[in-house]
């Protein structure tokens, strides 16, 4: 798992992330030293040991599937950087 | 007697339950304060002058009229990092990509703290959606240390202690994911406290990397923090995460007393790299505790070495997920592209910082097709073991005393290039969000030159806030290094 393979245009593409090639180079090199420390994780006998996701003995925390009021219209859009009648515009999606 | 902006959070809601100053007068104070040394110091992204004199006006006719029942907090004047979401005020996370975004409502912590009658003064620096140790992942300005600006405050929420520590704030609310209010605190001679895992509300706190994420406060003496605590905890409907389990009185539990006390010294916490007058230092204020009648004992936390690598496995991963949503369609800068991946990679790529790439990259990577297993779900379990190892160690002992730190602040730009010597220096408060417990960093000295702030971290079990604080103002009230000020006044006002 020493990440020599590291691709980092595929990973960038999976993340939706643009980078330029100055960053490409910067972080590719730093990313495979990090990901070099992180075969320290090797190390420790993990058999047997649960996963652990959360740090609380919680799970399936439900609440009342009741109408209550939510933010409205106007300030949902409040943000948006296109909106037209009402909606978020975002780019054509199917031909 | 102290100048107003100089006060601690506890004092001055005395002196305005007294009539002896106005929230006008306090919240002036500060705003002069900031006045003076802000543009040396840079903690804050925004000041809302206005808002915050309305608000002490307001709070000052309520309390004319005697309106102030479970107000412990009235005419207060605190500052919130740029990562909770405050009402009709700017939410940036210290990112381009959130430049002009407005929050539509408050965050619960934000609320509470406003039912209990807290002015709002501004919105506090942090590096970029709080991923870093350093605050010089800002994408506006780096905040500059009060005992020495060409140092580094601490972060991710640097402009939180930077603006206690130089009295521009009573106090103020910041978020820890590794160490971030811990971090900042040690480096500024300020407390920070990391409140257990769902023990306050993350409903409107930008999430960075959710089941490790906490709100808290940063103020200047423990008995601050424990106000505090008490009016942001508790039960949210709107955060699954949040504990059901009712708030304790805090305040209460500072009796000074820790006779029988078991403190717990992990061996693995004596990490190479650790500056020898923190060491000394934090013997220092052990010896304290001892002298005060609690006990103290070695014990072994045997899988901290692991700790660094689980966190940047598993927070990064949470965050390449959670920053998904910053792809320019609902909020945001967006930058246009041929089609919708164009668009979502163009605004991403112009809209993050260079430490949220890399977080992004390496997070997505560890949870891509073929890596989970050999990086994720090892690091789960790695982060079982840390869990038990804490869970087995409070079963012996009561508090875990270690460093906050390894070093002191170092300076601007001095680990900026080296992103694995930065997430090293994380080793000390890492395990807490890792295992989900408490922690709270306290001043337990100086080192000699340069002159800088040291902090004690004492760690608690899970909703063992009550006598993780009361072990800290045992400490805080045998010590007198929580009231040495910065020397920010001898450079002048810029």
């Amino acid at each position: 798992m020493a990440g020599t393979d590291f691709d980092i245009q595929y990973i960038a593409h999976l993340a939706r992330l643009d980078l330029t090639e100055e960053e490409q180079r910067q972080l590719g090199a730093q990313l495979q030293q990090v990901l070099g420390y992180m075969d320290k994780l090797k190390e420790p006998e993990v058999g047997g040991v649960e996963p652990m996701a959360h740090a609380l003995p919680r799970s399936n925390v439900f609440r009342e599937d009741a109408v209550r009021p939510s933010l409205p219209h106007e300030e949902a859009l409040r943000n948006a950087p296109a909106r037209a009648n009402g909606l978020f515009v975002v780019p054509k999606i199917v031909e | 007697m102290a100048a107003l902006h100089e006060m601690t959070l506890t004092e001055a809601a005395d002196r305005l339950a007294r009539g002896e100053m106005s929230s006008r007068e306090l919240t002036r104070a500060c705003l002069d304060r900031i006045e003076t040394v802000e543009r040396s110091l840079g903690a804050f992204l925004s000041v809302d002058a206005d808002g915050a004199l309305a608000a002490a006006d307001a709070a000052d006719a309520a309390r004319q009229k005697g309106e102030v029942a479970g107000r412990p907090l009235l005419g207060v004047p605190l500052a919130l990092k740029d990562v909770l979401a405050e009402r009709d005020r700017p939410l940036t996370c210290g990112s381009r990509i959130l430049e002009n975004f407005v929050s539509p409502y408050d965050a619960t912590v934000v609320e509470r703290l406003r039912r209990a009658g807290a002015v709002f003064l501004g919105r506090l620096n942090m590096d970029e959606f709080a991923m870093g140790s350093s605050t010089e992942n800002s994408a506006f300005h780096p905040t500059r240390n009060p005992w020495d600006p060409d140092r580094i405050p601490g972060g991710s929420s640097g402009g939180c202690a930077a603006a206690v520590a130089a009295g521009e704030c009573l106090a103020s609310i910041g978020s820890d994911t590794g160490g971030s209010v811990r971090q900042p605190a040690s480096f500024c001679g300020v407390v920070g406290l990391k409140p257990t895992y769902g023990r306050v509300s993350r409903y409107g706190l930008v999430a960075f990397a959710s089941s490790l994420d906490q709100v808290g406060p940063v103020t200047r003496t423990v008995e601050d923090a424990a106000q505090l605590l008490e009016v942001i905890a508790g039960h949210d409907p709107r955060d699954s995460t949040s504990l059901p389990d009712p708030v304790s009185a805090y305040s209460r539990a500072l009796t000074g007393e820790v006779r029988g006390l078991r403190i717990g010294l992990p061996r693995e916490y004596q990490v190479s790299g650790l500056d020898p007058e923190v060491k000394v230092a934090v013997a220092q204020a052990v010896d304290v505790l001892a002298g005060l009648g609690a006990e103290v004992k070695e014990i072994s936390l045997p899988h901290t070495e692991y700790a660094v690598a689980a966190y940047y496995i598993i927070a990064p991963a949470e965050a390449s997920a959670n920053l998904a949503r910053f792809d320019g369609i609902r909020y945001g800068v967006r930058r246009e592209g041929a089609d919708p991946i164009a668009l979502y990679r163009a605004t991403r790529g112009a809209g993050f910082g260079l430490e949220v790439k890399r977080r992004v990259i390496l997070g997505t990577y560890v949870l891509s097709s073929g890596y989970y297993d050999a990086y994720y779900l090892r690091a789960q379990k790695v982060r079982s073991l840390i869990r038990q190892d804490f869970l087995r160690a409070f079963e012996e002992v009561d508090v875990v005393a270690t460093p906050t730190v390894p070093t002191t602040a170092f300076r601007l730009g001095e680990k900026s290039s080296d992103p694995l010597q930065m997430y090293l220096l994380d080793i000390c408060t890492l395990s807490c969000n890792l295992a989900g417990i408490c922690g709270i960093s306290v001043p337990c000295g100086f080192s000699k030159d340069p002159r800088l702030p040291i902090g004690l971290q004492l760690l608690g079990r899970p909703l063992g806030e009550e006598t993780l604080l009361r072990a800290a103002h045992a400490y805080q009230s045998a010590t007198d290094w929580h009231r040495r000020r910065p020397p920010l006044e001898s450079r002048g006002a810029g």
